[in-house]
C-alpha cells in the first residue's frame, strides 16, 4: 500500500516536472519525430539518420544556423498517431520551431492544431496534398510535390511524355490501403476516364503488407501495361520481391518516391529495371555529405552504419533537414532576429528559393531541382525524374517532368476548399506575407 | 489502524449491501475525485492532461466496456477496436449532419449506434462459447475495420479518409477541434468517464450483474433457474458495446482529434483486453489499474532516462520500455493470477487487520 502510494506520488512529480524542461535561450530548438522500431523502421531509420546528421553537421561546422545552435532531438513514434501526439505534447513546451511528423495520421492529427499552437508543419511530400494551398492552410508545407503531382508525373513519363499516351490500356494500382495509398484515387479515376485507360485497384491493408501473394494473383491475372506503387515501409521490399517471383516485368512496375536501396537490393538480381520518381540525388559525391561523413560520422557523433550514407532514403532525410535549415535561415533573414519561433519559421518556410545557385552554395550542387515557395503555394510542385535500378545503384532514368498542372490544380483548389468547409470555423488567413 | 470499521453501525440493509460500507472507503473515493476534478486540472501541465490523463480515462472506460462483457457475463471479444471505431464513425457522421446539436449529446448517442452493432455482432454468443466466440469478434473487427477503410461515405468523402473533428463548443467554450484547452477536454471527458462508471458499477451491483454473473459461472445453471440466456447475452452486448463504443468517440474527439481506420486495428482491442486482464476480470476498479500500467507506466519509463540525465536515444528507450512493460506485466500476473484488483482486496483486507492481525 505505501509502495503503491509512494510510487503514485513519484509518478504524479514525474509528470508535473516533465513541462518544465527549460530549455537554453540561445538555441533553436528542433525536433524530429523518427521511427526507428516496429514494422515501419526499415524505412524510418535512414530517414531519422539524413535528418539528424545534416543537422548535427551544421552544428559542428558551421555552430548552428546564423550564429545559433541547433537542440536536435529525436522522438520515436513508431509510425504510430497516438505516440505522434504524445511526442507532439512533450516538445510542445520547448517551442519547437516547426514539425516533422514522418506519417500521414500523424499530420493529419497536427493540422488544426498547427494554427493555434503556432508551429509549423513540414510535412515533406506526404501528409494532405490540399495542404499545399498555403491561403488555406498557412501553417502547414508540404514541399516539393503532392502524392497528385507524383501520380501525373508517373503517367506522364509512362505515357511517352503525356498521359494520352496511356489511353486503351489498363493500368493497375498497387496502394497502402490508408490515407497515404487513397489519396491518389480520385484523380487517378478522374484520369482514367478523360484518357481512356483501364484502372484496376489493387489495395495493401496495413496488416498484410508482408503477404501481398492473393494481389499478386490477381496482378498475373490481370496484366496491367503499367504498375503503379504507392508503399511505404514493409510493403515496398514485399511488393518488389513479389513481382521478381511472379516474373512481372520490371519495366512496367513504377513507385513513387518511398523504396530505399535495400527495399530494392532485397529482391536481388530480378529486381534490376525497377523505377522509381525521386527529385534529388542518390549517393554521397556531395561536399555537404562529405563534410557530414568527416565531422559526424567519422566523429562517432551518429549511429548511421556507413553503407547507409548516399541511399535513396538518407538523402531524403538530409533533404529535409535542408528545407528545416533553409526555413530558418530565412526566417532570420526576413526577422532580424537570431533565436527565431515557431512564427518566424513559418515566414521563412513561405520564402524558400533554392535555385542551382543556392544548392552549390550549401555544397549541394545539382543535390535536386529548383524549389520555391510563396504564400499561396506551400508546395512548389516541383519537378521530379525516374531513376532505375541497375542491380547495385539508382541511374536517372529520364529528364525532369513536371506535373500535369492542369489536371492536379482544379482537384487541390477543390480539396482545399471542401476541408476548409468540412471543419466549419476553419481560421481563415491572417498571417503576415512576405511575397506578394 | 486508521482502516477498520469497528463502530461503524449499519442500521439498514441498504447501508448493510452498499458498494463502499465502509466511511474510509467512502472518504477515500471522495478524495480521489477531488484530486481529479480539482487538483489535477489546477496543477497539471498540458502534458499530463493531454497525453496521461485523457488517454488513461479514455482507456478505461473502453476497459470497463469489455469487462462487462468478458469479466462479467464470461463472453471473450476480441473486436474491442472495431466497436469504439463503430462509436467514433457514428458520432462523426451525427456531428456532421446535425452540426447545432450538442456534441456530447452525440457522443452518448453514438454508444446507442455501437450498441446495435455489437448486439448483431453477439448473436452468435447464444450458440458458441469461450475461444469460438472469440474467433466470432475477430471476425468483427476484421470486418469493421475493413468496412471503415472501404466506405467514403463514413468519412463524407474526405480525401484523407480520416475522420477530420469537427470544432464544437459546450456553453460557449470550445471542447472539440484545435481551439479546445487540454483542461476543458480533460474534464469534459473526466466527467462521462465518472458517470459512466458509476452506472456501470451499478449495473454490476444489481439484478443484472447477478443474472451476467451466474449466466458466466455457469450459464446452463442459469438457464435452469430462470434466466435468458439469450436477453441476458445481448443485454451485456448491448451495454459493454454502448460503453466502448462512447470511449471510441471520446478518443477521436476529444484525444486524437483526427483519425484513419488504423486506429482502430487489432491492437486496440488487445491493448484493452491486456489493460483488463492485467487490471483484474470482473472489477470496475481494475479498469483503472490495467490502464495506468498499460498506459501510464511505459509514459513514466520513457520519460526516467531524460529526466535522470542518461543519454540515450529514442529509438532504444522505446525498445527497453517494451521489455521493461513485458517483464513488469508478466511479474504481475504471477504474483497475483487474478490481477491488479485482486491484490488492492487483499492489500485491503490486511489493512482492515493491521496491525494485530490476530
Amino acid at each position: 500500500m505505501k509502495t503503491l502510494l509512494k510510487c503514485a506520488a513519484a509518478a504524479l512529480a514525474l509528470a508535473l516536472a516533465l513541462p518544465a524542461d527549460a530549455m537554453a535561450e540561445d538555441s533553436i530548438y528542433v525536433p524530429l519525430f523518427t521511427y526507428r522500431t516496429g514494422p515501419f523502421g526499415g524505412s524510418g531509420t535512414p530517414i531519422a539518420d539524413g535528418m539528424h546528421d545534416y543537422l548535427a553537421m551544421l552544428n559542428e561546422r558551421d555552430g548552428g544556423i546564423g550564429g545559433v545552435k541547433l537542440v536536435v532531438d529525436e522522438c520515436e513514434t513508431g509510425y504510430d498517431t497516438k505516440k505522434g501526439l504524445e511526442c507532439y505534447d512533450s516538445v510542445k513546451p520547448k517551442n519547437p520551431v516547426m514539425v516533422n511528423p514522418w506519417s500521414t495520421g500523424i499530420t493529419l492529427s497536427l493540422i488544426p492544431k498547427a494554427s493555434v499552437d503556432k508551429i509549423p508543419i513540414l510535412s515533406m511530400a506526404y501528409g494532405l496534398s490540399a495542404s499545399a494551398k498555403g491561403d488555406i492552410f498557412p501553417w502547414v508545407f508540404n514541399p516539393p510535390a503532392t502524392y497528385w503531382d507524383g501520380l501525373s508525373e508517373i503517367l506522364k513519363s509512362a505515357g511517352g511524355g503525356s498521359i494520352e499516351g496511356l489511353k486503351g490500356k489498363t493500368v493497375g494500382y498497387l496502394y497502402f490501403d490508408a490515407g497515404f495509398g487513397k489519396e491518389p484515387i480520385p484523380l487517378f479515376q478522374a484520369l482514367a476516364k478523360d484518357v481512356g485507360f483501364n484502372l484496376k485497384l489493387y489495395p495493401v491493408a496495413p496488416a498484410d503488407m508482408q503477404n501481398q501473394s492473393s494481389k499478386w494473383l490477381d496482378i498475373r491475372r490481370d496484366k496491367p501495361d503499367l504498375l503503379v506503387m504507392y508503399g511505404w515501409g514493409a510493403m515496398n521490399p514485399t511488393a518488389i520481391k513479389e513481382a521478381v517471383k511472379a516474373e512481372f516485368p520490371m519495366d512496367k512496375f513504377i513507385s513513387i518516391w518511398w523504396p530505399n536501396d535495400a527495399d530494392v537490393a532485397a529482391a536481388g538480381e530480378g529486381a534490376k529495371g525497377f523505377r522509381t520518381l525521386n527529385w534529388h540525388g542518390t549517393g554521397a559525391n556531395f561536399p555537404a555529405i562529405a563534410d557530414i561523413q568527416k565531422l559526424v560520422i567519422d566523429a562517432g557523433k551518429s549511429q548511421t552504419p556507413k553503407a547507409e550514407v548516399g541511399s535513396v532514403l538518407y538523402n531524403r532525410g538530409v533533404y529535409n533537414s535542408v528545407l528545416i535549415a533553409e526555413g530558418i535561415a530565412q526566417a532570420q533573414k526576413i526577422t532580424g532576429k537570431e533565436v527565431v519561433t515557431g512564427d518566424d519559421v513559418r515566414r521563412g518556410l513561405e520564402n524558400l528559393d533554392l535555385d542551382a545557385a543556392r544548392f552549390k552554395a550549401l555544397g549541394l550542387e545539382g543535390f535536386a531541382g529548383p524549389l520555391k515557395t510563396t504564400c499561396f503555394d506551400h508546395n512548389s510542385h516541383s519537378a521530379t525524374f525516374v531513376q532505375q535500378w541497375d542491380g547495385t545503384k539508382w541511374v536517372k532514368a529520364g529528364d525532369l517532368v513536371g506535373p500535369d498542372t492542369a489536371k492536379v490544380q482544379p482537384l487541390l483548389d477543390e480539396a482545399a476548399m471542401a476541408y476548409a468547409q468540412k471543419n466549419a470555423g476553419w481560421p481563415i488567413r491572417n498571417e503576415v506575407c512576405d511575397n506578394k | 489502524m486508521f482502516y477498520r470499521e469497528a463502530g461503524q453501525y449499519k442500521t439498514t440493509y441498504a447501508a448493510d449491501m452498499a458498494i463502499f460500507p465502509i466511511r474510509q472507503d467512502r472518504w477515500g473515493l471522495a478524495l480521489i475525485l477531488f484530486v481529479a476534478f480539482v487538483v489535477i486540472p489546477t496543477f497539471g501541465g498540458p502534458f499530463l492532461l493531454n497525453t496521461m490523463m485523457i488517454p488513461f480515462l479514455v482507456l478505461s472506460l473502453a476497459a470497463i466496456g469489455l469487462n462487462l462483457l468478458t469479466g462479467y457475463t464470461g463472453l471473450l471479444s476480441l473486436g474491442t477496436g472495431a466497436f469504439m471505431g463503430v462509436g467514433a464513425y457514428a458520432c462523426y457522421k451525427l456531428a456532421t449532419w446535425f452540426p447545432q446539436v450538442n456534441i456530447l449529446v452525440w457522443i452518448v448517442a453514438s454508444g446507442f449506434v455501437s450498441a446495435a452493432v455489437g448486439v448483431l455482432f453477439g448473436l452468435p454468443s447464444l450458440r458458441i462459447k469461450g475461444f469460438y466466440l472469440a474467433v466470432a469478434t475477430l471476425a468483427a473487427q476484421f470486418f469493421l475495420q475493413w468496412g471503415f477503410a472501404r466506405a467514403p461515405w463514413l468519412v463524407n468523402y474526405n480525401d484523407s479518409g480520416a475522420i477530420e473533428v469537427p470544432r464544437a463548443t459546450l456553453f460557449g467554450v470550445p471542447v472539440t477541434g484545435p481551439s479546445a484547452t487540454p483542461v476543458t477536454r480533460y474534464l469534459v471527458v473526466l466527467t462521462l468517464v465518472s458517470i459512466m462508471a458509476w452506472l456501470a458499477s451499478n449495473i454490476v451491483h444489481g439484478r443484472i450483474g447477478r443474472i451476467w454473473m451466474a449466466v458466466r459461472d455457469m450459464d446452463i445453471a442459469a438457464q435452469l433457474i430462470g434466466i435468458r440466456l439469450l436477453n441476458a447475452k445481448l443485454l451485456a452486448f448491448a451495454v459493454s458495446s454502448f460503453t466502448v463504443g462512447v470511449a471510441g468517440a471520446l478518443m477521436v474527439f476529444l484525444w486524437l482529434g483526427a483519425a484513419e481506420p488504423e486506429a482502430f486495428n487489432i491492437n486496440l482491442s488487445f491493448e484493452i483486453l491486456f489493460i483488463i486482464i492485467i487490471g483484474g476480470l470482473g472489477s470496475i476498479v481494475g479498469a483503472f489499474f490495467g490502464a495506468t500500467i498499460m498506459h501510464l507506466m511505459p509514459i513514466a519509463l520513457r520519460a526516467l532516462p531524460a529526466m535522470i540525465g542518461l543519454p540515450i536515444e529514442a529509438a532504444r528507450v522505446e525498445q527497453l520500455t517494451f521489455m521493461i512493460t513485458g517483464i513488469l506485466i508478466i511479474v504481475v500476473l504471477i504474483a497475483e493470477p487474478h490481477g491488479l484488483a485482486r491484490l488492492w482486496q487483499t492489500a485491503k483486507q490486511k489493512l482492515r487487520v493491521w496491525p494485530f492481525p490476530y
